[in-house]
């Protein structure tokens, strides 16, 4: 393929910045593992979720439920699981006219669209740099997140019990993670406090799993009269 | 409902999200409200799911070593602290001071 041209300085930097989000990104995996045993799913189970969901956020909430409320919690970890990865519609639709034709393209471009290659891909200046972030991550975090998961699951595997090692403190600060780089603006600050209280407060209330989804209408309300959104908020 | 039901059955509805956005045309989802909609759960599904983990005990609250490992995740994400070293950091907070009480 020596007739091919060489990758232009824009292509070659979307290149460096995938490798770079990629390996970042697929030590949580390892994390990811160990939480999913933990929460009562066996290796296989943990496994399947990182090869197929593939989705961090739905996969840590699935687990989260599960943690909490056990098998009797599974409509609302699928629920939560199934909400969380709405975003990925979005990132889809983005993504969509850069992919271009071609089943198979398609498909495993649906199956590596996830917050960081969508991230990186949306970031570069041009579209064939876009088209080199987006899979370069993409394909990378795939393949690195799938290790990990199971190099964690393993480790999970021999822990054991869960609090005694401050595993469920973990998985909250896992979702502080997920959180962190979103609380830029003062609406989603708002919407992040509203529902951290309307979850906490109707917990005792209803079976577990359920306070959460019941939280994301503070995101409906909020995000539907766009409260405290466009310019400058009042005092 | 079994663990492999659960587990399949999310798995579906997520990749069926995903391919969802490459099958319908771009403008049907372009209206603002509803991506700005779309944003935002995400951020109150996390933040509940944060509250809950920190805070639930199966049906009801207890303020533990969950809640001070949680605080000093927050201190650590602000000092832009990697997130693999954070999620350990907490854990070993929570464990610590379960084995100290």
């Amino acid at each position: 393929m020596s007739s091919r041209p060489r990758r232009t300085p824009e292509e070659t930097a979307a290149f460096r910045a995938g490798l770079a989000v990629g390996l970042a990104t697929t030590a949580y995996g390892v994390s990811f593992g160990a939480l999913a045993t933990l929460s009562g799913l066996d290796i296989w189970q943990t496994c399947f979720l990182s090869l197929v969901m593939f989705t961090g956020g739905s996969q840590f909430a699935l687990i989260g439920v599960l943690a909490s409320g056990g098998i009797a919690a599974g409509p609302s970890a699928i629920t939560s699981a199934g909400l969380l990865g709405v975003r990925n519609v979005f990132y889809s639709i983005r993504m969509s006219p850069l992919i271009g034709p071609g089943f198979w393209r398609r498909a495993a471009a649906a199956q590596v669209t996830i917050d960081e290659s969508v991230a990186v891909a949306v970031a570069q200046p041009t579209p064939s740099a876009q088209r080199v972030g987006f899979w370069v991550t993409g394909i990378l975090i795939y393949l690195g997140w799938n290790v990990t998961t199971l190099i964690g699951a393993l480790i999970g595997d021999l822990l054991g019990d869960v609090s005694a090692y401050g595993l469920d403190a973990a998985a909250a600060a896992a979702f502080l993670g997920l959180l962190w780089p979103r609380l830029k603006q003062r609406q989603t600050q708002a919407v992040a406090v509203g529902a951290a209280f309307v979850a906490t407060l109707l917990t005792p209330f209803l079976t577990p799993g359920l306070p959460v989804l019941v939280a994301a209408v503070v995101a409906i309300v909020v995000g539907a009269f766009n409260l405290l959104g466009g310019k400058e908020e009042r005092a | 409902m079994s663990a492999w039901n659960i587990v399949i059955l999310a798995s579906v509805v997520c990749v069926a999200l995903k391919v969802l956005g490459y099958l319908i045309p771009p403008r049907a989802f372009e209206h603002p409200t509803v991506s700005r909609i779309a944003n935002l759960l995400t951020v109150a599904l996390l933040a509940a799911l944060i509250a809950v983990q920190t805070l639930g005990a199966g049906q009801s609250i207890a303020v533990d070593a969950r809640v001070p490992a949680v605080l000093v995740a927050a201190g650590l994400y602000a000092l832009r602290v990697p997130f693999v070293v954070v999620v350990i950091v907490a854990a070993a907070v929570a464990a610590g001071i379960r084995a100290f009480t």
